[in-house]
């Protein structure tokens, strides 16, 4: 069939900001659909709140509203533009439900638009949980026993009939949020208030626990003439029990027989027809490991998390062929890119094993539970591909970038064999370790499997593993040993410590016999067609594919591996920027990354993927096949910049600021050189190692504090001290890993934060803008709310931050990105407080909102043209006629346990924008864009700290007049009714009831302001509230600054009629 | 052990001795699937070949009771890598034993991508497996360039006619190579299953009044089997509704006045697309066979075109005219592969006029 021409104006909705459960992948997807649609001459609409996207530039689509995602602003928009149709399915859940809501309303149908692809009707059938059921049962597909309930009584009977445990399942929730397993009664009242509040009908799945039987996915495609195919399908390691995204899953599946393998598939394309599902769909499943007997799981209706793995674990891509489909196209008419011989009609044949792993931020959590169940956790996620499974488990461990290398990295030596026997019950990140650990014990496979539940062919695999590592230690190292070893991929560093030689002993001995990495390509097809796209994977022994291409000047650009909190999507906007960038200047450019994810590994950004871990010996490996002419570390985080050294040790040039200039920014002692040479002042601080050295200095400088490791990103590990307590626990954390550089202590100043991005040639900068940060110094950048234009510094102020860029930056001779974090105190006092010489999160924003394309720039000055030649002139650039407030959005809800006060350590996973003629609508939809969608009961709390209740007062008496009542812990209610705002005293929550907690767990409570004292012993105190809040979905704040922040938002909400702004025409 | 494997170009992969230590000349050829490697192993259509799997992971859930015939057939496999703990509750046993009871010689350990683009690029060729370090090219060559592989339906087709029974329709089965499944899939349906060895007259199966004749896969060059291809045409000239797959298709093509050809390499695993011409539907079909039938050379008052794949264009299945015959190059009998095109079972049930 071909494309259905009354489709010519499209609205693609995105997913919003980067929460857990809905991630990088539908940017990923996203851009993917839009240059599809493009591609066939539509014209695309596009809306995100998300400003730091692929998705969102006015290069992928024709006009880019980067706003809050709600239905008013879908409404607004639509009737704005006009376009003919919406693609609901490539969005994720928060698009999808958008989509649904308008449906139902009748807005889309009352302004003649419809959804393609996927029709409201399937997306319903799909989605809510007696439909499917009713669907399944009609066609015969089983479904574990279940009951979708309204209330706590009918789950808790429903329970009793089918026996515990249970699963719980909200309807319409991401990542399976406020799901769970409960044990007894007790534990199912709890997860079930919880859930039925999340889920946006208020309706909760109870189910009989198949915990324990595989878990399988396929991964299925549908046309409108009915043919469908299925892309891959993958096993979880982790049996059910485990949400997928935090499982490590394994493609193509391994331990299913040819008979189950069809099964599920027969049963996949039987589900995806009787729903009617055009597009792309993901069918979960339960296998029982010991009988043919499975159930369906979950069916989602669009392209998800597991749809983006399996495009990039079998080079099809979904999210692309999704929208050809949503516009006509048969299967059978769409050209398969990869081998352009081939169509997409067809099923992708892997001759490769594929891993993915996920990241979990329990080294941001630390007080968090590391338990792992269905609700997802992990913030992102790495892929590797390998001919064996082994090397590709040994490939995924290196690429998490945890401080992990091997099958040894978590010790657990310590423990008798009882307690481990005890801790295999564990489900956690380090459940696999202990299964080695295990293994080395001697534990038998079927016991390990009795207790995990984990297939014995990957217990096997993991005892392979283990055996390697006993013979490299205990033998001999011959060349055939070492072959060995590296044909599973233990790398050059664990095979030195292993057999007691350096890693230079083990790289020269590999040279000498050959042993090196070769690359094969990702092909869809297992080698029977000849594949145009050169998307590689590095295995041992075998031949190399990698061709000798263009003669163009090569260049490596590193890409930024796993999202995790501290280092997000943001730096896959600049890779994929800085990729085509140097396309655009005539250069070969090759991408090196492994998250799969991410636009940057999607086959055709640049001439070449090479799809691996991003360490020295990988990168190495690269490098002697590819020898580039330079690489490129300024644009992937910190997971690149830490490659820079390495890099020029293989003598491969860094392109851009020189890495002994990089250095010199994150040397204490040399920065502080620089500085005092630049006349720059600089909160004053020394270097420690030792929790002693610390204290010295921090009681020779007067508390607070600020105490950080060096060469980090997102603040890891940075806290602010006030005593010598907090040092001593502070610098026991950081040293829980061994520091190759000295820890950080500086004095705390209070002030405005301030941020600046820059583009500096060697000669001249260009400052796009100014950025402000609502809340004062002492919280995180990335935490913190984002102003641009600076709302209220002096001439002055602007001019010295100018000034002092323009000074650091020619002294460090930055020739490309350079970051800079100001402290302004007073007037126009201006510190310096971080220097990054790379580029940083608020790029992709400040490019937005300014219109200057700040990464292709910075890469057309690394290859040595000049910002004037390029028709910019230097300096600070005028401010924008609007303002662009920055939010972070947290995640927290999903880590159990995590505390989230806010502090010098990131915690947000994502951002969105608010952008608007004036600042207090802007901040207005950036609030809305967050999700803080305020009044609803308009009761709050406030608990503040004795110096913040001054200002606390005045932030009251403004709620106070929108009408709300203020509930407050004594010492603040005191303080209210004193300045003459009511406010109800409550009890603490250690007191008799009722008390903070019965009032949070009431269901009544909108808000809760709670400013927790600085310094580790304080941070405690509100704790417990703060978490209880948080699972109740009630909103906490905890600076002041954001607090009045939200009361001049909430001060704003007559502003009905929201201005709605194309970020393509700025 | 050491093992080799040397083809015909003078290439020689180095692996490990899997299986039997014997030597074999054969046909190479690869299969893309990445599950059914028993399946594969016990396809009958493998005769006089050895097969290279492109999966790099094989034995994964060992042994299980899915043999599509009553041994191993494959003169040869070439594997990159075996598993050595087998894990699925249906497990019997690890592959290493199996293939060494069937005596089948095998090397694995090889890298199994590069030689199947050799293939691929070369197109099919013959080969050798041998675990005799001191072999000498000069002689081995000219050995491995002689070999063809003859009359391989005689080898794999039942020794006596046996029967499934059912109570429906009654179905002559001519087993030029069957895969179980083929038999079971009508069996299911309730049909009285008669199979026939494959050099019985058609006199013979005419007389036994079937409501149906189903004409097997099998293994070999479709146009060296002369007087098998004379009987079926004396089945063409009856009335009785026939369908038939991969070899049986080429058969009837070829009996019917149409010619065949070799591919070069192949179409062998489960997700070869094919149209229905007449609906416009694909279906993702399992698939094994070198030879095609040429749809030029079809009288278009004989037959015409059914099913194309979509990938080459190549013919993938007839529908006679004028008569209630229907052929497909392609498995509907899956196992290995995806069961998409099962119906077929069904629309044959329809030819021989319905279940009873």
């Amino acid at each position: 069939m071909p494309r259905d021409l009354s489709i010519k104006k499209v609205l693609v909705i995105g997913s919003g900001p980067i929460v857990i459960g809905q991630a990088a992948e539908f940017d990923y997807a996203g851009t993917q659909a839009c240059r599809s649609l493009k591609e066939e001459g539509l014209e695309v609409v596009l809306l995100n709140s998300n400003p730091a996207t692929i998705m969102t530039d006015k290069d992928i689509a024709d006009r880019v509203y980067i706003e809050p995602l709600t239905v008013e602003v879908v409404e607004q928009l639509i009737l704005k533009e006009k376009p003919d149709s919406v693609l609901p399915t490539l969005g994720g859940q928060a698009g999808l439900n958008l989509a649904m809501e308008l449906e139902e309303a009748g807005f889309l149908k009352a302004n003649g638009v419809r959804l393609i692809g996927t029709t409201s009707e399937t997306i319903k059938k799909a989605e809510d949980r007696l439909e499917f059921k009713a669907t399944m049962e009609k066609i015969g597909e089983p479904v574990a026993a279940s009951l979708v309930v309204e209330n706590v009584d009918d789950g808790l009977a429903f329970a009793n009939k089918i026996g515990y445990p249970v699963v719980l399942r909200p309807a319409y929730t991401l990542g399976g949020s406020g799901g769970g397993i409960a044990h007894d009664s007790h534990q199912l009242v709890e997860i079930l208030e919880n859930g039925l509040r999340l889920s946006r009908v208020g309706q909760v799945l109870v189910e009989r626990c198949i915990a324990g039987w595989k878990e399988i996915e396929y991964e299925v495609m549908r046309d409108s003439a009915g043919n469908c195919i299925t892309v891959c399908n993958m096993e979880n390691i982790d049996p059910v029990g485990v949400h997928t995204g935090d499982s490590i899953v394994v493609a193509p599946s391994q331990t299913l027989g040819d008979k189950e393998y069809q099964m599920l598939r027969t049963s996949a394309l039987n589900i995806i027809s009787e729903l009617n599902i055009t597009g792309g769909c993901n069918v979960q499943y339960a296998l029982n490991p010991d009988s043919f007997e499975y159930c369906v799981i979950e069916v989602n209706p669009r392209v998800s998390r597991s749809s983006a793995l399996a495009s990039k674990a079998t080079g099809y891509p979904i999210a692309k062929v999704a929208a050809k489909i949503a516009l006509g196209y048969t299967l059978d008419e769409i050209k398969n890119a990869i081998t352009q011989k081939t169509y997409a009609s067809f099923e992708p044949m892997l001759d490769y094993v594929v891993v993915k792993m996920p990241r979990l931020p329990f080294d941001k959590f630390i007080s968090a539970k590391r338990t792992l169940t269905t609700q997802m956790k992990a913030t992102g996620e790495v892929m590797s591909i390998c001919n064996n499974f082994e090397g590709a488990l040994m490939k995924a461990i290196r690429s998490l970038e945890q401080h992990v290398d091997s099958l040894m990295s978590y010790d657990f030596t310590e423990l008798s064999k009882e307690d481990l026997m005890e801790q295999l019950s564990i489900v956690d990140d380090m459940r696999i370790w202990r299964i080695a650990e295990a293994v080395r014990r001697g534990i038998d496979y079927d016991t390990i499997f009795k207790i995990t539940k984990i297939d014995r062919w990957f217990i096997d695999k993991i005892a392979i593993i283990v055996e390697m590592e006993n013979a490299l230690k205990n033998e001999e190292l011959t060349p055939e040993l070492l072959r060995e070893a590296k044909r599973i991929e233990f790398p050059d560093n664990v095979i030195a410590r292993l057999t007691g030689k350096s890693e230079r002993e083990i790289h020269d001995m590999r040279h000498e016999n050959g042993i090196v990495a070769a690359y094969k390509i990702v092909d869809t097809c297992a080698a029977e067609f000849a594949a145009e796209t050169p998307y590689y994977y590095s295995v041992y022994g075998s031949e190399n594919e990698v061709e000798e291409t263009s003669g163009k000047k090569k260049v490596l650009v590193l890409g930024s591996g796993p999202i995790r909190i501290g280092q997000g999507i943001e730096f896959d906007f600049c890779s994929v920027h800085c990729t085509w960038a140097f396309s655009k200047e005539g250069y070969e450019t090759i991408i090196v990354n492994n998250n799969p994810e991410t636009v940057s590994t999607d086959f055709d950004i640049a001439d070449k993927l090479y799809f691996e871990p991003l360490t020295p010996e990988d990168v190495e490996s690269i490098v002697d096949i590819e020898k580039p002419d330079g690489a490129v570390v300024q644009f992937g985080g910190q997971t690149a910049i830490k490659l820079t050294e390495a890099l020029m040790k293989m003598g491969v040039p860094i392109l851009g600021t020189s890495a002994e200039n990089v250095d010199k920014a994150e040397d204490r002692e040399l920065f502080d050189e620089i500085l005092e040479e630049c006349e720059i002042p600089r909160p004053t601080g020394g270097t420690v190692f030792t929790a002693e050295e610390a204290k010295e200095v921090a009681n020779r400088l007067g508390y607070p504090v600020l105490v950080r490791p060096s060469y980090v990103l997102g603040g890891q590990g940075m806290q602010i001290a006030i005593n010598d307590n907090d040092i001593d626990q502070f610098i026991g954390i950081i040293n829980r890993i061994a520091q190759d550089h000295p820890i950080l202590v500086d004095k705390y100043l209070q002030g405005k934060e301030i941020e600046v991005d820059a583009v500096c040639d060697g000669t001249d900068i260009l400052i796009p803008g100014i950025m402000e940060h609502i809340e004062r110094a002492g919280i995180h950048s990335g935490d913190s709310i984002s102003v641009y234009p600076a709302q209220s510094l002096t001439e002055g102020a602007k001019a010295k931050i100018a000034e002092y860029t323009r000074r650091l930056a020619k002294s460090l001779h930055v020739v490309g990105m350079i970051n800079i974090q100001f402290i302004v105190c007073g007037e126009d006092d201006v510190y310096v407080i971080e220097v990054n010489p790379r580029s940083s999160r608020t790029v992709p924003y400040i490019s937005k909102v300014t219109g200057i394309p700040i990464v292709p720039l910075a890469t057309q000055v690394i290859i040595g043209k000049k910002i004037r030649e390029l028709g910019y002139t230097p300096g600070l650039q005028p401010e924008a006629d609007y303002v662009a407030v920055k939010m972070p959005v947290f995640s927290f809800e999903k880590i159990r346990g995590a505390d989230i006060s806010l502090g010098p350590e990131m915690k947000s996973t994502g951002e969105c924008l608010g952008i608007a003629k004036t600042f207090d609508e802007a901040l207005y939809k950036a609030f809305l864009g967050a999700g803080i969608k305020l009044p609803k009961f308009k009761n709050m709390i406030m608990t503040v700290r004795d110096e913040d209740q001054p200002e606390a007062v005045e932030i009251g008496r403004r709620f106070e007049a929108i009408g709300y009542h203020i509930f407050a812990t004594s010492g603040t209610a005191r303080a209210l009714n004193a300045a003459g705002v009511k406010a109800t005293p409550v009890r603490k929550i250690e007191q008799e009831s009722p008390n903070l907690l019965d009032l949070i767990l009431g269901h009544k409570i909108d808000l809760v302001i709670d400013i927790p004292a600085q310094g580790a012993e304080h941070s405690k105190d509100g704790f417990v509230i703060r978490r209880n809040a948080i699972e109740t979905g009630v909103n906490v704040l905890t600076a002041i600054d954001t607090a009045e922040a939200l009361i001049t938002s909430l001060e704003n909400t007559d502003i009905k009629k929201l201005t709605l702004i194309d970020i393509a025409t700025v | 052990m050491k093992a080799f494997l040397i083809l015909e170009d003078g290439t020689v992969f180095t692996g490990t001795s899997i299986g039997s230590t014997r030597d074999c000349i054969s046909e190479i050829v690869f299969n893309t699937s990445m599950t059914g490697y028993l399946e594969v192993l016990t396809d009958p259509s493998y005769a006089g070949q050895a097969v290279v799997m492109t999966y790099p992971l094989i034995g994964n859930y060992g042994i299980t009771p899915d043999m599509e015939s009553k041994k191993a057939w494959p003169d040869g496999y070439i594997v990159r890598e075996l598993s050595r703990m087998p894990s699925n509750f249906r497990c019997e046993g690890t592959i290493q034993e199996f293939l060494e009871e069937q005596d089948i010689p095998g090397v694995a350990g090889i890298d199994t991508r590069a030689l199947t683009k050799i293939l691929r690029e070369k197109g099919t060729m013959n080969g050798m497996i041998t675990t005799n370090e001191d072999y000498d090219l000069d002689e081995i060559l000219p050995k491995l360039k002689a070999y063809t592989v003859g009359d391989v339906v005689s080898k794999v087709t039942c020794e006596e006619k046996y029967v499934l029974e059912g109570t429906g329709k009654k179905v002559a089965l001519l087993d030029l190579g069957a895969k179980n499944n083929i038999a079971k899939s009508l069996n299911q349906r309730g049909c009285e299953v008669t199979v026939y060895p494959a050099h019985t007259t058609a006199e013979e199966i005419i007389s036994s009044n079937p409501d149906g004749i189903m004409l097997s896969n099998g293994p070999g060059d479709p146009a060296d089997c002369t007087s098998i291809i004379e009987e079926i045409r004396k089945l063409y000239n009856t009335d009785i509704p026939i369908f038939a797959i991969c070899l049986g298709h080429q058969l009837m093509a070829l009996a019917t006045g149409a010619s065949t050809h070799k591919l070069k390499y192949g179409h062998r695993g489960g997700n070869h697309p094919v149209k229905d011409l007449k609906t416009g539907r694909v279906y993702i079909s399992s698939q094994n066979h070198g030879y095609v039938v040429d749809e030029e050379s079809i009288d278009p008052a004989v037959a015409v075109p059914a099913f194309r794949n979509v990938n080459d264009g190549t013919n993938e299945g007839l529908a006679y005219v004028g008569k209630n015959i229907f052929t497909v190059q392609f498995h509907p009998e899956a196992c290995p592969g995806p069961q998409d095109s099962g119906y077929l079972f069904d629309r044959f049930i329809e030819m021989m006029g319905g279940a009873r």
